[in-house]
């Protein structure tokens, strides 16, 4: 469905029950989209299921082309529909459409939704290129003299995060590379645009998620290279110009010298020394995952103390980043899973998607959210990327406002019993919310204590009243990590019992 | 099955009127949506859905709440190594069953909720509710229905999980009378209504769903079944088969609606016309004064209903009635004749009504017709407003108190909102 959305000209027709034309929704309403999906679904009954369904599919097919007249259709069936096996896409391919069929196989009882679009897109630029694939053996034709390199950019699609934004910006420092946009796809492309992605020099894989498997496809059959660093953050950006340069054939020292990005300067800017290591969780999709640690620890200065993802087709790419940041990977589709893993570490800051937001303002700890699946905030108004220069702007901005201010910081922990102004309240310009305490925290945690039970390790020494009240005047940002070093101190040093006193040998061993 | 049932049922002659039956593309939710709010009506119970990652999404984040604060639903999702082996499904299901009821004491009903998955590989819930009752007897009621999209819309799904409950329903007690209000309202309206009738002389008033699945009305011959919400028929028929009688009256909402669905019930029991007058004197002229504001903005406006959450018929009787808007077309996903009778002898003779959907074609009307105001499921909203229609969501209207009257008003203003808007905006 995103691919069929984020395209022009392409239809497809989903067998499936009524109760999945919810999904119409997920375009209209999280992402504002003024026009209806290119979905026509079959909606059959438990009344159909005794007759013929296949015949229903074929009513569909036929009345969704005589209607919408696409230049290419998919063919698929959800997961109700996958167990009775009408076998839509091969029902289609025998009607004889004067069209393109792509019947699809996404088997949605053991691959998920970024899986099922990166199919989409792999099949249907497979189809549609099937006539040009060149002989084996054979040249490309050589670009004529004098002429500009040009690339395609693929992966933007319906329902990724800030898609819109970001090929946009990466088009712009393609251009100003000197690199010429021959397409971008699927977002906002046609069946025709698909068929001349062959003419570019080289691909840029924006989303590995959605168009890694097409571009090692095409890399295969069109020998066309593609650009493997996704720009998020200055860093990436830079290394993605660098392969630009060499895969273009251009000089891009230039580029590389004169960073548009404020982000460099903001971190240096002495305000920003509060940042220096804050401890963050990050949880996304792999892409966004491996970048946003990149970012927190070489651009802002923070600790990674957590990294995970639920692309489980792209693992072993976190799990790498995450042997280099020290920290436990965590792969998993479980959002109860990710919550236990964030009450344990107590991060100050949690980048991640729609479902960490949620989690982190159960915990009341501050959140960016960096990655799809999102809500409807997360599709702004105004130009807002994530990648190239003014995606690390916007990243470093996204990032520095839920965090208390330094200054303000101090100021709490001066003075922490302001009736006003003190440990349970919300960072000054994030309005007068309060922090859940402790006690509600527990509560109101899900579906399982047990999960949150289950980490309170029973070898740690216990704390003395003492020690607990004197640990509550350090603010609620630092008071984990506090916490957690002492802990560590007592556990190391043999202490079965942490008093006041342990809590400033911890706090002298380790430092801030 | 209610359609079939629906067909067959023409009760007291009630006139029929051209219906035109379409049959293509639906667009509308399964009856799992309706767990989104029987979950935060009764407060004892669980609803855990059999099924897929996209029933799972559904209930999770489609219906727009988001509830993550220990909601009182879950999914138990249908793996590919489910499907292999029924056998193994079952343990699965019985391991989570256990697993949750051990996390959630307080829980004293677990509804088992079908969804199409689990009815297309005929995972038996009803053998398995019966296996889970047995095996946690005494703490804990098991109960299933089916919410599946190929056997439900939206809020059927009600239906089928309140008829499940009328079984367990205690007896009313030979020679007893009660009146039984039937459809999930809000707290605040249920409250409204049981002084009301309280102040009209019937005392013996009980509310299904309840707030607490342990307390269960009784019913018996004795009990008066009053329907609040008109999609109830086959609980409406399954209360009748235990002896109850079902009142024939317009649902409550609007002035005119609320105070006939009271008179109604006031009949049965040879309650005086004058009595009834004098409970509602207050209440409902205080109603028809906030109502005013809103007739104004919404007289002579036309208005089409797309089939979505059943509620069409007699919202397009109050916004005709009572509000002077000209209907265009009534959608509902299906037509139950036996719970409509009083509305549909209340709506203009001419008026168009449409029963099941084509979506396409439905559209295509929609742009001919070119109504002020289309009533909507959220999938097709901004899309028809990107063409330039006015919409209003008929999620909204589920989801809100609007029954009774004090929210006589703010059901007319639900409508007058979106014509309200375009006149604000200026860009």
């Amino acid at each position: 469905m995103r691919i069929a959305t984020s395209m022009e000209g392409v239809h497809y027709v989903l067998h499936a029950p009524q109760g999945d034309t919810y999904a119409d929704l997920l375009f209209t309403m999280i992402e504002r989209r003024p026009t209806r999906p290119s979905v026509t679904y079959t909606t059959f009954q438990a009344r159909d299921l005794g007759a013929d369904t296949a015949g229903l599919v074929k009513q569909t097919l036929r009345d969704a082309y005589d209607r919408f007249r696409p230049r290419a259709m998919l063919v698929g069936e959800s997961c109700t529909a996958e167990l009775i096996q009408d076998q839509p896409g091969a029902l289609a391919e025998s009607m004889d459409f004067p069209v393109p069929i792509v019947p699809l196989e996404l088997p949605s009882y053991s691959r998920k939704e970024n899986w099922g679009a990166s199919e989409t897109f792999y099949h249907l630029v497979r189809t549609l290129l099937a006539g040009r694939i060149p002989a084996p053996g054979s040249e490309p034709p050589a670009r004529p003299e004098g002429g500009r390199p040009s690339a395609n950019l693929l992966g933007p699609s319906a329902l990724g995060f800030r898609c819109r934004d970001d090929a946009r910006e990466i088009a712009g420092l393609l251009e100003s590379l000197g690199v010429d946009v021959n397409v971008v796809a699927p977002e906002g492309a046609t069946p025709e645009d698909l068929q001349r992605i062959p003419d570019a020099d080289f691909n840029v894989c924006l989303y590995p998620e959605i168009a890694h498997t097409t571009c090692a496809w095409l890399e295969r059959m069109f020998h066309q290279p593609f650009v493997k660093t996704v720009p998020i953050g200055v860093g990436a950006t830079r290394d993605f110009i660098a392969e630009v340069g060499e895969l273009a054939g251009l000089d891009v020292s230039d580029a590389l010298s004169t960073s548009e990005s404020r982000l460099p300067w903001y971190s240096r800017s002495v305000d920003s020394t509060y940042l220096t290591g804050k401890r963050v969780f990050i949880f996304a999709d792999a892409t966004h995952a491996v970048a946003a640690a990149r970012i927190a620890r070489e651009e802002m200065g923070f600790d990674v103390v957590g990294l995970g993802t639920y692309s489980r087709e792209f693992a072993r790419e976190v799990r790498q980043a995450a042997k280099e940041y020290g920290v436990e990977p965590l792969i998993t589709d479980d959002y109860l899973e990710v919550e236990a893993r964030v009450a344990e570490l107590e991060p100050e800051l949690v980048l991640g998607t729609q479902m960490e937001r949620h989690i982190a303002k159960r915990l009341g700890i501050g959140c960016a959210v960096i990655s799809s699946p999102v809500h409807v905030q997360d599709f702004p108004a105004r130009y807002s990327p994530q990648m190239g220069w003014e995606g690390a702007n916007v990243i470093f901005d996204a990032w520095v406002h839920p965090l208390m201010m330094g200054l303000e910081e101090h100021l709490l922990t001066m003075f922490r019993d302001d009736f006003e102004f003190n440990d349970e309240a919300m960072p000054s310009h994030l309005g007068h919310g309060r922090k859940p305490a402790a006690g509600e925290r527990s509560e109101a945690a899900p579906a399982d204590g047990n999960h949150l039970e289950d980490t309170v390790d029973t070898t740690v020494a216990r704390w003395t009243e003492d020690a607990e009240q004197e640990l509550k005047k350090i603010p609620f940002f630092v008071r984990g990590k506090a916490r957690r070093n002492t802990e560590r101190y007592a556990t190391e040093q043999g202490v079965a019992s942490i008093t006041v006193e342990t809590l400033y040998d911890a706090k002298a061993h380790f430092g801030r | 099955m209610n359609r079939s049932a629906a067909a067959t049922s023409l009760p007291n002659g009630c006139s029929e009127r051209p219906v035109l039956r379409e049959r293509g593309q639906r667009e509308v939710f399964c009856g799992l949506t309706g767990i989104v709010w029987l979950h935060r009506k009764i407060q004892d119970a669980f609803f855990l859905v059999v099924g897929s990652r996209t029933c799972a999404h559904l209930i999770q984040s489609a219906a727009g709440v988001m509830i993550f604060a220990e909601p009182r639903f879950a999914t138990a999702i249908l793996e590919e190594r489910d499907l292999a082996g029924l056998a193994d499904c079952n343990d699965e299901l019985d391991r989570i069953a256990a697993q949750l009821l051990e996390r959630r004491p307080e829980i004293r009903t677990l509804f088992l909720v079908g969804s199409c998955p689990s009815e297309v590989i005929k995972l038996d819930l009803a053998k398995a509710a019966e296996r889970l009752s047995h095996a946690h007897r005494g703490r804990v009621r098991v109960l299933n229905y089916s919410g599946s999209g190929i056997e439900t819309t939206f809020t059927q799904g009600e239906d089928n999980c309140l008829q499940t409950l009328v079984p367990e329903l205690p007896a009313l007690p030979a020679g007893e009378r009660s009146l039984l209000v039937v459809g999930t309202l809000a707290d605040v309206v249920e409250d409204q209504f049981a002084r009301l009738f309280r102040e009209i002389g019937i005392e013996d008033v009980g509310f299904l769903p309840p707030r607490a699945a342990a307390e269960l009305p009784p019913v018996g011959p004795g009990t008066d079944v009053l329907l609040a919400q008109p999609f109830l028929g086959e609980t409406a028929r399954a209360l009748a088969a235990r002896g109850a009688r079902l009142i024939d009256a317009p649902y409550p909402f609007g002035v005119e609606g609320t105070l006939a669905w009271l008179e109604a019930a006031a009949a049965v029991r040879d309650i005086p016309a004058d009595r009834v007058r004098e409970a509602t004197d207050a209440p409902a002229s205080r109603a028809r004064r906030a109502l005013a504001r809103y007739r104004e903005k919404l007289a002579g406006r036309r208005i089409t209903f797309l089939p979505d959450s059943q509620l069409e018929i007699p919202l397009a009787r109050f916004l005709h009635e009572e509000c002077g808007m000209e209907l265009v077309e009534v959608g509902t996903p299906y037509l139950d004749r036996q719970v409509v009778t009083a509305e549909l002898e209340r709506l203009p003779r001419d008026v168009r009504l449409s029963e099941g959907q084509h979506v396409e074609r439905q559209l295509d009307r929609v742009r001919e017709d070119a109504p002020d105001l289309t009533v909507c499921g959220l999938g097709l909203a901004n899309p028809l407003e990107a063409e330039g229609f006015r919409t209003k969501w008929s999620i909204e209207l589920v989801f809100t108190p609007v029954h009774g009257f004090e929210q006589a008003a703010d059901l007319a203003e639900l409508f007058a909102r979106p014509l309200n808007r375009m006149e604000r905006l200026a860009v």
